[in-house]
């Protein structure tokens, strides 16, 4: 069944994906179908791939409804009664719409609201009524209830404008009515911004991101959802609110165990939401994760924001083991052994990505998904499109968030298709020797610190200066949203 | 740290062969209540090292947990919240893991293992 689909204007890359992995989640139940598939897909007439309207092919209403109220991009889904590029031709299209679909909902015991929404303009109190009382076509029986409606009818429109102000190009103007199934419950934002946080870390994931994230990694009562980089916890939050049992893991034992003192660390993070505290926190090595040999498939997500050495760097153990030919093969003194604290090594980002692939390979559940951030450096507005593939894995969705005039990250969605092999395990292997045995070389080609830090060349020479001559009208800005 | 944690980890010292299960040395054991999941324990169930778990279970002060397992007690009640309450509930503050091959001591304190090795062990 066809719904129209009108979504928040932000992070426009995140927008569908979340709703094929919602749809995904909630279709699992009720027809045992995996399908990890994609949903179909259709534009309204002259529409851009960045408009917040679109038509969406839903296997029921019932799973439209749970997929728009667990969404966090989904501004409402809607059963559409009419279309058209004037009032005319809405009236037009409404009239033809089928008695069968309309009469349920417009009986004398209903109650009812109507919803005036805009996109890309203002319009008065007044207008609205007005254009509420143009619909005086359609038999509406019940009686109005602003309050709690059983049925909400809502009347989108767009503006035929030129100048972009930063809103996506649309060739015409178009005008939608439709019964609202469902609409997203973007109240839980303000509850869990970062502002109003007790602990939080330099890279503390934002609470907008943090629940999509979880979206994609369809968390939700009885699943198992671990972190292996959970730092202050941001991200569990997030899976813990849809009922996730949640884990994590973390090198640096101070932000997992200390904090800043009793009322102030990862535990008190979910305290202060009323969320069940995490199952289990350890200080653990992504590199040389401390998890029995016969231990496999118990996660049924893995999500996590690896660190890729811009804001934070990764670290792993053996420290100064791994500085060969610098400081002789080094062995802590038996006295000393209690109480030592172990030096780290720097943690490049392929080996630590490589690492993660293999864990998420061995440790998921068949179906598993494995949600994490990739960054990637963009040159010439073109972004490099090769992402970390694994044989136990098939890549569902690419988002992308742009962060800064050369850097942005993308969240991958993994889905565990194939199992753990005993030859996958083994390449993994030979992969993680040669990855201690070049250490140095590694650090070297993953430096992505330098590489979004340094200055811009083309800027500092002639060539550069076309560039700087910007023309002052407002441009489209797309993922920057 | 819970006993299910303590059933997934292992002693990954270099050369260490048989790292599991990891002895336990109590210094201070709290009880914290978690919502009763039967679809979690039924998740977990078929993924737990029992006679570890038990062991672990009885360490920590708790011996109600039988010593064989089959799939069928899933259906009782009573095992539902014993193995709930042994996996989920009992809680090592303060103590260690101790490595069964080395006798390498991995400290738990504030409820956080602390699986880091030391350089010369990687």
């Amino acid at each position: 069944m066809w719904y129209l689909c009108v979504f928040y204007h932000r992070l426009l890359d995140y927008r569908k994906p979340e709703v094929e992995s919602l749809a995904d989640l909630f279709s699992k139940d009720l027809t045992d179908l995996q399908c990890n598939g994609s949903l179909e897909w259709k534009f309204p007439k002259h529409h851009h791939p960045d408009s917040p309207f679109h038509f969406v092919n839903l296997p029921s209403e019932e799973i439209a409804r749970s997929v728009a109220n667990r969404s966090i991009l989904v501004k409402g889904i809607f059963e559409l009664w009419g279309e058209g590029s004037n009032f005319e031709e809405l009236e037009e299209s409404i009239k033809s719409c089928p008695d069968e679909k309309k009469l349920p909902y417009l009986t004398s015991d209903s109650t009812f609201k109507i919803t005036v929404e805009t996109f890309g303009k203002v319009i008065s109190f007044e207008e609205q009524t007005e254009r509420i009382r143009s619909l005086s076509y359609i038999p509406f029986k019940g009686r109005v209830n602003l309050k709690n409606p059983c049925h909400t009818f809502w009347l989108i429109e767009t503006d035929d404008y030129d100048s972009n102000n930063g809103l996506p190009p649309i060739a015409g103007k178009r005008i939608f009515l439709g019964r609202e199934i469902g609409t997203a419950d973007r109240k839980l934002l303000p509850t869990y911004q970062l502002k109003s946080r007790t602990y939080l870390g330099p890279t503390a994931m934002d609470a907008e991101m943090a629940f999509l994230m979880a979206n994609q990694a369809q968390a939700r009562s009885g699943k198992l959802v671990y972190d292996p980089f959970v730092g202050t916890g941001s991200i569990l939050v997030a899976a813990a609110h849809y009922g996730a049992v949640t884990m994590g893991a973390d090198i640096d034992i101070r932000v997992v165990r200390d904090g800043r003192g009793p009322d102030c660390n990862v535990w008190s993070n979910f305290k202060q939401y009323g969320l069940p505290m995490p199952i289990g926190l350890l200080r653990a090595d992504n590199n040389l994760p401390p998890w029995r040999s016969g231990l496999k498939e118990v996660f049924d997500a893995i999500i996590c924001d690896p660190p890729y050495g811009v804001r934070a760097g990764g670290r792993k153990s053996g420290g100064r083991k791994l500085l060969k030919g610098v400081i002789g093969p080094y062995t802590v003194p038996d006295d000393k052994r209690t109480g030592h604290i172990p030096s780290t090594a720097p943690y490049s980002l392929v080996e630590c990505v490589h690492d993660l692939l293999d864990l998420a390979a061995k440790m998921l559940v068949m179906g598993g998904r494995l949600v994490y951030f990739y960054p990637v450096l963009r040159e010439d507005e073109s972004i490099d499109t090769t992402f970390p593939e694994h044989p136990c894995f098939k890549l569902v969705a690419i988002s992308e968030q742009l962060l800064s005039y050369r850097y942005s990250r993308v969240l991958l969605t993994m889905v565990k298709i194939g199992p753990y092999t005993e030859e996958i395990a083994l390449a993994a292997r030979i992969k993680h020797l040669e990855f201690k045995e070049n250490h140095l070389k590694w650090l070297e080609e993953g430096n992505l610190h330098s590489a979004v830090f340094s200055p811009a060349d083309n800027h500092l020479n002639g060539s550069g200066d076309t560039k700087i001559t910007k023309d002052s009208k407002a441009r489209y800005r797309g993922k920057y949203v | 740290m819970r006993l299910l944690t303590h059933n997934m980890l292992s002693s990954n010292i270099k050369g260490v062969a048989n790292g599991f299960p990891l002895k336990i040395e109590v210094v201070k054991v709290v009880e914290k209540e978690v919502d009763f999941n039967i679809d979690f324990l039924k998740n977990m169930f078929h993924k737990v090292e029992w006679k570890a778990l038990a062991e672990a279970s009885t360490t920590m002060g708790y011996a109600e947990l039988p010593e064989d397992v089959d799939a069928a007690m899933l259906d009782s009640d009573d095992f539902l919240h014993k193995f709930h309450h042994a996996l989920l509930e009992l809680h090592l503050e303060e103590g260690a893991l101790v490595c069964p091959e080395t006798g390498r001591k991995f400290p738990v304190n504030k409820g956080i293992p602390n699986m880091l090795l030391h350089e010369d062990e990687v």
